[in-house]
């Protein structure tokens, strides 16, 4: 690999923007792809499977065996509320491979007793959410159960180009937030984004369980392709 | 995704900026169960320090030696361990798996 190449692709990586390599490997002839010249490659079907799965491997394409190095962003998720699920939920993000990091301006639950190995943040979200730079590698739940928090969380979250949206709260709670939304500037897309009841319907009960139901979800909303996603959903 | 690995391709940039010969050893096909992914890499410099795995330890010793060679020559190498494969390598893979690896000099 070139100083150069690899370089550009550090630089690449640093700003959470995907990449691919293509490795010719009988000639050692190697090119890198950015996010912006994806959709023009001759090898954009080869790309869309690989990034989709987060897999790395060889493609044969008119009789050259070329090796597909995919680089994609860690995978982020944005919980808003330092909440009991949230305790489940994180260690279980994590072992899945999330950098985990939650929201909530309410100290007593923001506490680093509660949540030893996590990055809290005792803000508001119209100060904790922007520096975070929510991009189309992060999944961002709202679990506090409060309009105060939760909606201008969520209002935040639409404005970003993130992989999933779920809030937390039975189909009348979340009737009534569309409506709060709505009346803030939401609209039908954005309200539609959201996943309501959060998780996959598993009959979860306990904290843990949901917290299962909500990484399943998750889980599908970044591998599953569209149509299956719609599907499952 | 989930790529968790310390930032050894930042040390590999670090590194060669510094003066430093450079290779880099990838995965990039697997049968059977191989302990790592294709994609997983390893980093190799002149002194012989290397960041990264190719396997769960097994056959990182050939690689290195092998990138010792790569960073000579400058010219790349497909390196194939497996435990059938005795006659090439005398290290193999305990798990019983094959992997194939890319090595190639950072220029």
């Amino acid at each position: 690999m070139k100083l150069e190449t690899l370089t550009e692709l550090n630089a690449e990586r640093a700003a959470r923007r995907p990449a691919i390599v293509v490795t010719d490997v009988a000639s050692g002839e190697q090119r890198l792809v950015k996010l912006k010249d994806f959709a023009a490659d001759p090898l954009r079907d080869e790309f869309d499977k690989a990034l989709r799965m987060g897999k790395s491997g060889m493609v044969e394409v008119s009789g050259k065996k070329l090796f597909l190095n995919v680089y994609a962003p860690t995978a982020r998720l944005v919980v808003i509320g330092a909440v009991h699920i949230s305790q489940a939920l994180a260690p279980i993000a994590q072992a899945l491979g999330y950098d985990v990091t939650i929201v909530d301006p309410r100290t007593a639950f923001a506490s680093p007793e509660r949540f030893p190995d996590v990055p809290l943040i005792a803000e508001w979200p119209d100060v904790a959410l922007p520096p975070l730079n929510i991009d189309p590698y992060t999944a961002f739940v709202a679990l506090t159960h409060d309009p105060k928090i939760d909606d201008p969380a969520l209002l935040h979250a639409f404005q970003c180009d993130c992989f999933y949206i779920g809030a937390l709260g039975s189909r009348k709670t979340h009737g009534k937030r569309g409506e709060r939304l709505r009346a803030q500037g939401a609209k039908d897309a954005d309200i539609a984004r959201i996943h309501a009841p959060i998780g996959l319907a598993i009959g979860a009960v306990s904290p843990s369980e949901i917290a299962v139901s909500i990484m399943a979800e998750i889980t599908a909303a970044l591998r599953l392709p569209r149509a299956e996603k719609e599907a499952a959903a | 995704m989930l790529n968790r690995d310390e930032d050894i391709l930042k040390a590999a940039e670090d590194w060669k900026k510094g003066g430093h010969g450079v290779a880099l050893a990838t995965v990039v096909e697997t049968w059977g169960s191989a302990p790592r992914p294709a994609g997983s890499s390893l980093v190799i410099n002149d002194d012989g320090t290397f960041l990264g795995s190719v396997s769960g330890g097994c056959v990182e010793g050939a690689v290195v030696t092998e990138a010792m060679d790569v960073i000579e020559s400058g010219q790349p190498k497909m390196l194939e361990f497996g435990v059938a494969d005795e006659t090439a390598w005398n290290v193999g893979l305990s798990c019983g798996g094959t992997i194939r690896v890319f090595v190639e000099k950072v220029a």
